[in-house]
């Protein structure tokens, strides 16, 4: 550790985040962050946005970092720009994204003083955070942020916030490198050989073997989709995504089955339920995509990749954990299997194969769009559209979603070929995430195509971002799915609640055509099937932001679904089914 | 492969090696409260010679599933360097002190003296009306001494919780 001349701790603080390579920080300026401001003013290289309210900043940090695959940075001042904060950090803490938060603190000698926006960051954020830190000694400072920039993206990424009292900040400081190795955090990443070997000699064996592949093999970076793809093709196995791993595998390969889970399509999940061997990369058994757990794939021998200890066997018993990161593990797993002697059982996965081609057959993401000039568009349609129209642009495309049937839909509908293309809330389902996320794509990449999918309720959560949209001329698009209904709410209450609609309908609603006009961007609305395309292209070939209310059929569900408390293989599969349900008990009905 | 059909519960000593840094507890302590995990004994102090380290020993307990994940969690937090489990890793002593007061007079008081004795508690304080008793052991004898203390004055009790270690030459 080599100590040099003093600099302010906020101008270390700079210096640290250069050195990690920082080149954009979301955030919005108060009282305690106030040094850190003035430095950040002189200086070029780091470019500030500036949010308009803080938890846009950490979702905008969110989009940057999965969009990018680098380090995400808020920040944020005390008090209440700490406790804003807080939502996206869990939503980062859930879906293993990598951000760093530095918040502004009091003072120290003000500390526990209730002083003005004073809060207890580091034991509110504590729960929230892979880690944190609060810099009491100015010599701990830059240790501090080359540590958080490590631990923030080391083994399974996630948030870490840097509480920075204003003195330690103000206050000369001593720079320090950043040390080779932390003293306690080392996660393992190469996978156990041996462990390797068990699982290649018993996917050999497999008749009927199934990949689930989850947001773990993106965070690993594009070798390790890489490595699945080449893995897939020369095992000739099914692979389904987590709504997390969508883009990991190109959703046009013939062996991919679709999603998994609650809205996954029905040949994924009875996949799922019917396989012998089972192998998950990078996904962590969520109760979205196991369904009851004591019905879940119960004939199969399961092998687990996971970088972290506690996903395996945390809710499904694992015959072969294999504690690694997912794209070192696919790569041994792939050496491995070229060197086995072993033979398949061609056959039988021949044979599976026919299975899994009747049940696709079944068709479960159908639904039926009347194309008569004035008929209501489906949203599954609205969905196809912006994706086939899109992807004539031949642009790179972002798309972010918010939370609930709109970001199912948006799941089932559009496709991704690649990695990082897909951001939505997935663990924590955090409504208002899609628009300062995209936001924060679009930052990465200002050329690109970057699309809010979003629902009318959803999108008025975080809706004062349309001013940063604005102020960086970011032509990011919200595309709106407008049923005037919380639609995933008003979905559970039809099946559960005996269709009463206890305050799910999106009353008072603003006229977002104006809305936008008010935040200085485009404003675009289609009502009926006709004026879709056009409506979608119009939006597509603006160069600003664009608002686009697409007035979708209000009484659309979402399907296939498998119920809260049902198994893979009780899906009802559209509402002709779902009278008949027998999946829906009221075991079910008590679980989210 | 822990089944989770298996609902036996056990008791777990876990050890966990941590940097003496702020936090530390309280995010150990919320990672137990936050997932639902009891805790039935913990103990915590500095172990090295410049008080970099500290030592948390936890008594707690739940299936051989919840019990894994126990460790798991723990083995994921950023300041911990070890986590042992030493009650599955081999035999191991545990150790707690307590603290016992007893207030009396006459007969009960020569038998809480006479039973002290036979637990080889030590008075630490006297008056003519209470003794303060020492006594260091197992969970179990502190149990049973201070269950035989009951008719016999027993007013106040402080215990420590558990101290533990591996035996032989194993180290955490």
């Amino acid at each position: 550790m080599t100590v040099e001349l003093a600099q302010s701790g906020a101008e270390i603080l700079l210096r640290a985040l250069k050195e990690q390579g920082v080149e954009v920080i979301f955030g919005y300026p108060g009282g305690a962050v106030l040094p850190i401001y003035d430095a950040l003013f002189h200086q070029n290289a780091i470019r500030h946005v500036l949010v308009r309210q803080e938890g846009g900043a950490v979702h905008a940090a969110e989009g940057y970092a999965r969009s990018t695959g680098k380090v995400g940075v808020v920040l944020v001042t005390s008090g209440p720009g700490a406790t804003n904060a807080v939502t996206g950090l869990v939503d980062a803490l859930m879906d293993s994204i990598p951000i760093v938060c530095l918040t502004g603190q009091v003072p120290t000698h003000l500390i526990g003083n209730d002083a003005f926006q004073e809060a207890d960051t580091t034991g509110i954020t504590r729960p929230a955070t892979k880690h944190n830190y609060l810099v009491k000694r100015p010599e701990d400072l830059a240790r501090v942020v080359h540590e958080a920039f490590y631990v923030a993206r080391s083994g399974r990424p996630g948030p870490v916030v840097i509480d920075l009292p204003k003195d330690i900040v103000i206050n000369k400081a001593p720079w320090s490198e950043a040390a080779p190795t932390h003293k306690s955090y080392r996660p393992q990443t190469q996978p156990d050989l041996a462990q390797i070997d068990k699982a290649v000699a018993l996917l050999k064996q497999a008749k009927r073997p199934m990949i689930y592949a989850g947001g773990g093999v993106i965070n690993s970076g594009p070798a390790a989709s890489e490595a699945l793809a080449r893995f897939a093709r020369t095992t000739g196995f099914p692979v389904t995504n987590t709504l997390m791993g969508l883009g990991c595998y190109p959703a046009s390969d013939p062996q991919f089955v679709g999603m998994l889970g609650m809205h996954g399509t029905y040949e994924a999940n009875l996949a799922m339920h019917g396989c012998d061997v089972l192998l998950a990369v990078g996904a962590r058994f969520d109760d979205r995509v196991t369904g009851r757990l004591n019905a879940f794939s119960q004939g199969s021998r399961k092998i687990h990749i996971d970088i972290d200890g506690s996903s395996i066997n945390k809710n499904v018993p694992v015959e072969i954990p294999i504690l690694a990161d997912a794209g070192l593990a696919l790569a041994a797993l792939e050496a491995a299997w070229a060197n086995s002697g072993e033979p398949t059982d061609t056959q039988s996965v021949a044979s599976w194969w026919r299975q899994i081609d009747e049940w696709r057959a079944v068709d479960s993401l159908k639904y039926v769009q009347d194309m008569t000039k004035g008929a209501v568009i489906k949203p599954q349609y609205a969905i196809e559209r912006l994706y086939a129209i899109a992807k004539e642009m031949g642009k790179e495309i972002f798309i972010t979603t918010e939370v609930g049937q709109h970001q199912m839909w948006a799941a089932q509908y559009f496709k991704f070929e690649e990695p990082n293309r897909w951001m939505t809330s997935g663990g924590l389902g955090t409504m208002g995430y899609g628009l300062p996320a995209a936001m924060g794509v679009q930052i990465a990449h200002p050329d690109a195509l970057v699309i809010d999918i979003a629902g009318e309720a959803s999108i008025l959560m975080n809706i004062q971002e349309m001013g940063t949209l604005s102020q960086y001329r970011l032509p990011v698009k919200v595309f709106i799915l407008n049923n005037e209904y919380m639609g995933m709410v008003r979905q559970w209450q039809e099946l559960l609640h005996g269709g009463r609609y206890s305050e799910s309908y999106s009353a008072a609603l603003p006229d977002f055509v104006k809305l936008a006009d008010a935040f200085h961007a485009k404003g675009l609305r289609a009502t009926s099937v006709d004026q879709l395309d056009d409506t979608i292209r119009e939006m597509l070939a603006c160069p600003t932001a664009v608002i686009c209310d697409i007035a979708v059929d209000q009484k659309e569900n979402c399907f296939p679904m498998i119920p809260s408390g049902a198994a893979h293989n009780e899906m009802i599969l559209g509402p002709e089914h779902e009278a008949t349900s027998a999946g829906i008990t009221d075991a079910g009905m008590a679980l989210v | 492969m822990p089944s989770p059909t298996d609902t036996t519960e056990r008791s777990a000593t876990i050890s966990v090696l941590v940097d003496n840094e702020a936090g530390v507890l309280a995010r150990v302590i919320g990672l137990f409260s936050g997932r639902g995990y009891n805790i039935d004994s913990l103990t915590v102090a500095p172990v090295d010679a410049d008080a970099q380290l500290s030592r948390i020993n936890i008594v707690t307990s739940g299936t051989a599933m919840v019990i894994e994940q126990i460790k798991a969690q723990l083995d994921r937090l950023v300041p911990v360097h070890r986590v042992s489990d030493l009650t599955q890793e081999g035999p191991h002593v545990a150790r707690e002190m307590a603290l016992v007061k007893v207030i009396g007079i006459g007969e009960k008081r020569v038998e809480a003296l006479r039973i002290a004795d036979t637990f080889r508690a030590r008075v630490v304080d006297t008056t003519v009306q209470s003794f303060v008793f020492e006594l260091t052991g197992a969970s179990d004898k502190i149990n049973a001494f201070i269950e035989l203390m009951r008719d016999l004055g027993l007013s106040e009790v402080s215990r420590t919780g558990v101290a533990a270690l591996a035996r032989g030459k194993i180290t955490i």
